[in-house]
């Protein structure tokens, strides 16, 4: 298939890939069925539940009972932590232990239970952008009644130690739940050697659709239900099931997986390239670990260089792709991830997030080799903060 | 999300670049907030005879100093003073609202080089130019 544009923003979205779409679509207009009806177009749509929910449990080692479909990654997040915090809370532990640059579904959740007379304490990443199980031990009190850190950073990349991370919170009694949207499909992921109690997913971050996800909740983890109605989900999450996206998940997690072992190996040496491209351009940087990395992420700074220039030049040329600068981060700051990795300002602004996936090429990646450093050098030269330099 | 004008001054930017020897050379903005605007005036028998401008920033930043420097180009001194960021906005056929703060900033530059041009001269500025609002009170 012939693609018009270099699309280079897979940690954004991905497109839903065409056997994907082939398996939802009869759930649209032929098997439309209330996965709780008695009667048999009713089963069928219970049936593909089953066959997701195993698919889904399937590829991340776990038990298809431990298994709930959500509304995609922000809603896991948010039922994964709010309600071990509501439930935690029965005992008195209000503290909850995570890291300065989660996603903001992770971040502004924190935010709204400290409105509810929680606690939470965020733990600065190393200046490489990983969190390592020494500095969560050291934060673990008392009355904590939660850790929850990323397996794998949506803006650098950066891959946690998320075994040894939970083996520490499991040694102190403490929950742990990671937020491993940018991990499932994308590095191997098992509950079950993660040891994490829960995990949560989305399916448009391997090419999936969007609007599902999953969250993993380990046998024996009691949390609160955000969503009250219906028995739907072992009763705890209402809301009749949207059949087409869970089956779209579990094809597309199943296709992911299935792939890994040789897509991520193809993937991280494109990376690699682009990477090693970019940085021949000089006052460049690459942001977190070059070696602890997922497979498609290239996050670099440009001196003297604006983010949002960058990506308007780039869009001109065909090439998506995204950028930490406050004016593409709609605030006044530039990404809270690349600040909390000691980043100053005007570089954090000058940042460029090219992120791989299954359907790039070498042909994409010289494209944008090709392409970014003439634009680069073109915003130095009217840059006033790069006058005098190299 | 930007109009074709500002599309147009964003790719094809007017008069970006330095003047030596300037008679009056204004920057606002600062690196934390992601904007610098940088303006550089040749000012004959009180008018605008040549003006350049060096930008780091948005889409939005490097096309309102484009468009800024295209309207006080061989102006008088009275007529770029008069310039607005509503007028900029208007002649860029709209801005985001989270833009506007560019604009301010553009209006801003070139009165801190009429500034510079009357320091220079050994005039108090304030009486003519007024005051300028630095980066921190235009994104208030």
């Amino acid at each position: 298939m012939e693609r018009a544009i270099v699309y280079a923003d897979n940690a954004a979205t991905s497109c839903v890939s065409e056997s994907v779409f082939e398996a939802m679509k009869p759930y649209f207009c032929e098997k439309y069925g209330n996965a709780s009806s008695i009667y048999s177009l009713g089963y069928e749509s219970e049936k593909a539940l089953t066959a997701a929910r195993e698919q889904v449990a399937k590829a991340i080692h776990a038990d298809p009972s431990e298994i709930y479909f959500t509304g995609g990654g922000s809603e896991s997040d948010n039922w994964a932590i709010k309600g071990a915090a509501f439930q935690k809370a029965k005992t008195g532990k209000k503290h909850i232990v995570s890291t300065e640059y989660e996603h903001h579904a992770v971040l502004n959740t924190l935010e709204a239970l400290k409105a509810q007379g929680f606690e939470p304490t965020l733990i600065k990443p190393t200046s490489e952008g990983i969190i390592t199980p020494e500095a969560i031990a050291a934060t673990i009190r008392e009355d904590t009644a939660l850790v929850t850190v990323m397996a794998v950073n949506n803006e650098i990349g950066t891959i946690n130690p998320i075994s040894e991370i939970a083996a520490v919170c499991a040694q102190k009694g403490v929950l742990f739940h990671t937020d491993a949207v940018q991990a499932v499909g994308h590095i191997p992921v098992d509950v079950k050697a993660l040891g994490a109690d829960m995990l949560s997913l989305s399916a448009h971050k391997f090419h999936g659709p969007k609007g599902v996800g999953a969250l993993y909740i380990k046998k024996g983890v009691r949390i609160m239900s955000l969503i009250s109605g219906g028995q739907q989900e072992n009763g705890k999450r209402a809301g009749t099931e949207n059949i087409p996206g869970i089956v779209g998940l579990g094809a597309a997690i199943t296709e992911a997986v299935e792939h890994l072992p040789e897509e991520s190996i193809r993937i991280a040496k494109l990376r690699d390239e682009l990477i090693d491209g970019l940085l021949a351009l000089p006052a460049t940087r690459l942001n977190g670990s070059r070696t602890q990395r997922a497979p498609g992420n290239a996050n670099i700074s440009f001196e003297g260089v604006e983010g949002e220039s960058l990506l308007l030049w780039m869009d001109m040329n065909g090439i998506c792709a995204s950028s930490g600068s406050a004016c593409t981060s709609r605030s006044l700051d530039p990404s809270h991830v690349l600040l909390s990795i000691g980043l100053p300002h005007e570089i954090a602004h000058g940042s460029l997030r090219l992120s791989l996936g299954r359907y790039n090429t070498e042909a994409d990646v010289d494209y944008i080799l090709k392409t970014v450093p003439p634009i680069v050098q073109k915003l130095r030269a009217m840059s006033p903060i790069w006058a005098g330099r190299i | 999300m930007y109009t074709q004008k500002v599309m147009d001054h964003f790719m094809n930017p007017r008069n970006v670049g330095e003047i030596e020897n300037a008679d009056g050379v204004g920057e606002v903005g600062n690196a934390r907030c992601g904007d610098i605007m940088k303006m550089f005036l040749k000012i004959d028998n009180g008018i605008i005879t040549d003006v350049k401008f060096k930008t780091f920033g948005c889409g939005a930043a490097i096309a309102t100093s484009s468009m800024a420097t295209e309207l006080i180009k061989g102006k008088s001194i009275d007529d770029a003073l008069k310039l607005t960021n509503k007028a900029v906005v208007e002649a860029l056929e709209g801005l985001p609202p989270a833009k506007i703060h560019c604009s301010v900033l553009a209006e801003q530059a070139i009165k801190t080089a009429l500034a510079d041009y009357y320091r220079k001269k050994g005039i108090d500025p304030e009486p003519i130019v007024g005051r300028i609002i630095d980066c921190e009170g235009c994104h208030e």
